[in-house]
């Protein structure tokens, strides 16, 4: 299947799931960022099919298992701010600041940001306070952010 | 200084370091299972790994005078893939090896329903095998996560004194010697913990119940971190004798939980001296008057 397959909204919602995970599993690290970015776009062109929705999260969640901060970077797109649940997008964005990858590549992050994770920033600030080492400008950002106002298309938790 | 490492990957590493680590007064050590830093997709691909542990990678550390004893678990990362979490029917085979003396590295990652779920299974596999557990503590949210920790294990009934919560820190330590369990540190070049923070832990904390490991992976790491510590225990006023508590009989004190540690020198390096080559072989070096059963260097 094409790019322009992949990212057709008429197309058959079982194929491009069934596409995706299949270019992913098949792919190499670049292939799998390309396959992120695809589902950001699709996500940025309107609502996502349940199955194409459900097989993208199965997909961020194994990018963000991964020690490579370029796939977890890619992970945290458009489609991550849209669709991630609250517990994993919390951990991605955490995961992030550990490998010191800017957060302005995250989607949605000041909308999104909400009290459990400054609790989640604020814990690893005493860490690393009580270590002796820096607190990264990013770790700070998360401390006090504005109350976010819960989205229903998302699940609470995963 | 006799040094046990009781956590380090030297799957990841290379034979410079293990004649370093000889070098350095390391004889034993303990290698928990982990994930590769590549996920795993099979339940294939960890059978190989455990017989990879209980196999060439203790022959191996053999050739350079170090015992080498592991511990087997589903890491919580891959805990998290189903296709992976089919590896928990095989784990009791393994559990049964002699040269298994722990169940590790188990605990959290993300703290999700399936890590909580894989964790409960291996203090249960604990238990039933009565053999200690090395857990994890996370990265991320490690506070919260240690609490949580600390809760599954009450709730498991297993002996705290079985259990190790390792990679702790300033922030951690006191909730974990309160309920009893050992208390690891990862000494690492510039993350989890280092020396001078560790002597600081030993300084206000004391000796007991404390693992020193270097947690040496495929990351930026250095399994003479140990020594280090070692070194920086006598700079700050400890004995040799609180040196030799912490970095050798502590760990032998917990992993002979299991009944099946073994710390004796190897043949071979009973006196302790340096290793030499045999006939210039890479790896069966050390073992006098054997004759060679592997391949030799370039036959990999």
């Amino acid at each position: 299947m094409t790019d322009a397959d992949l990212l057709d909204p008429a197309a058959s919602a079982v194929v491009v799931a069934d596409g995706l995970a299949s270019r992913y599993r098949d792919g190499d690290t670049e292939t799998r960022i390309a396959v992120l970015g695809l589902l950001d776009r699709r996500a940025a062109d309107g609502p996502t099919p349940d199955v194409v929705r459900d097989t993208g999260i199965r997909l961020l969640r194994d990018a963000l298992r991964t020690n490579d901060p370029r796939l977890v970077a890619a992970a945290m797109g458009g489609f991550a701010g849209r669709y991630l649940g609250d517990h994993d997008w919390r951990h991605g964005v955490v995961k992030l600041v550990f490998m010191g990858v800017p957060l302005d590549g995250v989607a949605r992050l000041d909308e999104r940001a909400d009290a459990e994770l400054a609790r989640m920033a604020a814990d690893l600030a005493e860490e690393r306070e009580a270590a002796g080492r820096p607190v990264p400008e990013d770790l700070r950002r998360l401390l006090a952010p504005a109350p976010a106002p819960t989205d229903p298309a998302r699940p609470e938790g995963r | 200084m006799r040094i046990f490492d009781p956590h380090i990957h030297m799957t990841s590493r290379t034979t410079d370091d293990y004649e370093a680590m000889y070098a350095a007064g390391v004889r034993a050590i303990v290698e928990p299972a982990f994930w590769l830093g590549q996920p795993r997709t099979g339940v294939s691909s960890f059978v190989d790994y455990f017989d990879a542990l209980t196999g060439w990678e203790r022959f191996r550390a053999s050739q350079f005078g170090i015992r080498h004893h592991c511990a087997i678990a589903l890491n919580p990362k891959e805990a998290n893939d189903p296709r992976c979490r089919e590896v928990l029917a095989e784990l009791p085979r393994f559990l049964r090896r002699d040269s298994v003396v722990a169940i590790g590295e188990t605990g959290y990652d993300s703290m999700t329903p399936e890590e909580d779920e894989v964790l409960e299974t291996h203090l249960a596999l604990a238990i039933e095998h009565r053999l200690p557990v090395i857990v994890h503590t996370p990265h991320r949210d490690k506070k919260h996560g240690t609490r949580r920790t600390l809760e599954v294990i009450a709730h498991s009934g297993i002996a705290p004194e079985l259990v190790v919560l390792d990679h702790l820190n300033e922030v951690t330590i006191e909730m974990v010697r309160d309920r009893g369990c050992w208390m690891g540190f990862s000494i690492y070049p510039d993350t989890k913990m280092d020396p001078g923070r560790m002597v600081a832990l030993l300084q206000r904390y004391g000796p007991e119940r404390i693992l020193v490991d270097s947690a040496a992976d495929w990351g930026r790491s250095d399994p003479l971190l140990t020594l280090r510590t070692g070194e920086a225990m006598l700079d700050a006023g400890f004995t040799a004798d609180d040196v030799d508590l912490v970095l050798w009989r502590n760990p032998v004190s917990f992993f002979a939980q299991s009944g099946r540690l073994d710390v004796t020198p190897l043949p071979g390096f009973e006196l302790g001296g340096d290793a030499r080559l045999f006939e210039g072989n890479s790896i069966l070096r050390g073992v006098s008057a054997a004759e060679p059963t592997v391949a030799t260097e370039g036959v990999r």
